[in-house]
């Protein structure tokens, strides 16, 4: 694929990231440097618990972080206020939305607010952009619906479609797939590459499956308990780095077909 | 989001049906009074009866604008609170609010009586009971917010409220033990709610202390809006998220405390008229469901006062037991018939 010229959205230094509480600091993951571009699709995967949450939420700003400097778009994120971050991040997380009650129109179009007035009224240009992220996400027939009323499915596409409203070069996504069935599962992975690759977005996710990101990703990022390692999926195989991402006693990862596959 | 616009009819319907309720409001007491005198009367012609004027200037506008201001005031309380705390039972009756405006004047009314003297009287006036009862509240709210802030469960916050439910009964029945007859009325008459009693004076604190209250709510609307799809995804929507939960905490317990303070502790207006409300007004939008919840108020207000002043007798029923008769049973039918509450 022919990309346009790209350049770094995303630059992570040193970075730690965890919880304080209680004056004690758990560091989950520290010392992470890596470099997100334009038109890149990129994964972080890892065990339960090893810190994949933690890691986006520090690089969304939802998070302080321990240590180390995140720099977006060229600018250090630290000098950056709420919304000039807003404008150049979406997030699309796990939880639900707090009301159910909300219309799929109303909670999509919710992603323009960094741009809208005081009172949050939508210009043209917001209407726009709030057709065109239902359009691409294929969420137009859903706009009168509920979210009660909504599948997992549709939920997470909708959710998505609030991402693409709001609008910015970074997307950050935790978990985009759980909860979905196989098709759903392989329909947003394949929106996703599609908005990298024809819109030029960053697209940064945690995902549980590895066979799919390894299909598709530009880049990814492997947690595990002694290291982390970031690379194309290809070198990652090369270098053995699926190897220890689990406990190796049900199953291992098989180099030839790039899967993880059921020990006998 | 739809825009105000698409909701014309509603408004205007909610408009008259806001007018024709405080014109009823106003013909019906002890004594009826006609429409076309009514009219005469608040238009500033020379009305037919000096009496009738009398009452209607003295005694009944007073008492309906008192029963606007405090089913609006209530009604965006709650509905703040709902979005707030994520939770549709949400209310300033529920969480504790009217408890903790309880405790505050209890301490003023009966701990003025155990200080007793020149002290004690000089405590207790229209403007310190305002004070120690939005005080009161303001704590209240201060602590369910900081408990929620801890325990990500929406279930805690409500049993908050019921425990500062408690705390306030106990407190004052303890105050009660000590306090003479005279002040224990005087405490127990203000809290079966009263709308009657409050001064055009008094009304100027409380439209001032309402409208503050409203009108801040509905600059709040947009952050309001992001708080709908939690407090994450408001944050990286660019909203303050401390900042705002501080003012929404002020807002309410500004609305919820001075309300509580003239008109006593009313219950369930504050939960039931915002989920009376999205039934008509399908969206969720708080610029457009902000104002929608002060007219449902003001009317749901206006009629129980009506029940409340029993037309054509001597009687005047508590308010407060009147709004929980008519409230209960509409959060009960909502419930049983959507099979669902949400906010």
């Amino acid at each position: 694929m022919a990309k346009k010229t790209a350049h770094s959205t995303l630059q992570i230094r040193d970075l730690s990231a965890g919880y304080e509480q209680r004056k004690k600091t758990h560091v989950v993951v520290h010392d992470l440097n890596f470099e997100c571009s334009t038109h890149e699709l990129l994964a972080i995967v890892g065990a339960n618990g090893i810190g994949k949450s933690t890691v986006l939420r520090t690089i969304a700003g939802m998070q302080p972080s321990l240590a180390g400097d995140i720099s977006l778009m060229g600018a250090p994120m630290a000098q950056m206020n709420s919304l000039e971050i807003a404008s150049n991040i979406s997030v699309v997380l796990t939880e639900p939305p707090a009301s159910k009650n909300l219309y799929v129109s109303e909670l999509i179009a919710l992603g323009r607010q960094p741009y809208t007035n005081w009172m949050g009224r939508l210009t043209e240009e917001d209407h726009h952009a709030v057709q065109h992220a239902m359009e691409q996400t294929e969420t137009t027939q859903l706009a009168q619906r509920k979210c009660f009323e909504l599948s997992d499915g549709q939920m997470q596409r909708v959710f998505l479609a609030r991402a693409l409203a709001q609008d910015t070069p970074v997307i950050i996504l935790d978990e985009p797939t759980t909860h979905l069935d196989m098709y759903h599962q392989a329909y947003v992975f394949k929106l996703l590459k599609r908005l990298t690759s024809e819109i030029g977005k960053t697209i940064l996710f945690a995902t549980h499956d590895i066979n799919l990101a390894i299909q598709l990703c530009d880049k990814m990022l492997v947690l595990t308990p002694d290291a982390y390692h970031f690379d194309t999926p290809c070198r990652l195989i090369e270098q053995r780095c699926f190897d220890t991402l689990f406990p190796k006693d049900t199953i291992h990862f098989d180099t030839k077909t790039g899967r993880f596959t059921m020990k006998n | 989001m739809t825009t105000a616009s698409s909701f014309k009819k509603h408004f205007l319907l909610l408009g008259i049906l806001t007018v024709a309720a405080l014109f009823l409001n106003i013909s019906l007491g002890s004594v009826g009074i006609p429409l076309d005198a009514i009219a005469d009367v608040l238009l500033g012609g020379d009305s037919i009866k000096e009496s009738w004027q009398f009452i209607i200037t003295q005694y009944r506008l007073p008492k309906a604008i008192t029963a606007m201001l405090c089913g609006s005031g209530l009604a965006v309380a709650g509905l703040l609170m709902q979005t707030l705390f994520r939770n549709p039972l949400a209310g300033p009756f529920v969480l504790g609010l009217s408890s903790g405006a309880s405790l505050g004047v209890a301490l003023l009314i009966l701990g003025a009586g155990i200080a007793g003297g020149f002290l004690g009287t000089a405590l207790v006036n229209p403007w310190s009971l305002v004070g120690a009862s939005a005080l009161g509240s303001f704590l209240v709210l201060l602590a369910v917010v900081v408990v929620t802030l801890r325990v990500k469960d929406t279930m805690a916050i409500l049993i908050i409220g019921l425990m500062f439910g408690s705390v306030t009964s106990a407190v004052v029945a303890v105050l009660s033990y000590f306090s003479n007859a005279e002040l224990l009325q005087k405490y127990i008459f203000w809290s079966f709610g009263s709308l009657g009693n409050v001064s055009w004076e008094g009304i100027g604190i409380l439209a001032a202390c309402c409208m503050t209250g409203m009108l801040w709510a509905i600059g709040k609307s947009k952050s309001l809006n992001a708080l709908l799809l939690g407090e994450n995804y408001a944050k990286s929507m660019g909203v303050h998220l401390k900042k705002n939960l501080l003012i929404l905490v002020v807002i309410t317990s500004l609305l919820a405390g001075s309300i509580t303070a003239f008109a006593g502790p009313i219950a369930f207006v504050g939960l039931a008229v915002p989920h009376l409300t999205r039934q008509f007004f399908k969206t969720s939008n708080h610029l457009i469901l902000l104002p929608a919840v002060m007219l449902f108020g003001s009317i749901l207000m206006l009629l129980c006062d009506t029940v409340a002043q029993w037309p054509y007798s001597e009687w005047t029923l508590p308010i407060n037991a009147i709004t929980s008769l008519l409230g209960a049973p509409v959060v009960i039918w909502l419930l049983v018939r959507k099979k669902r509450l949400l906010f």
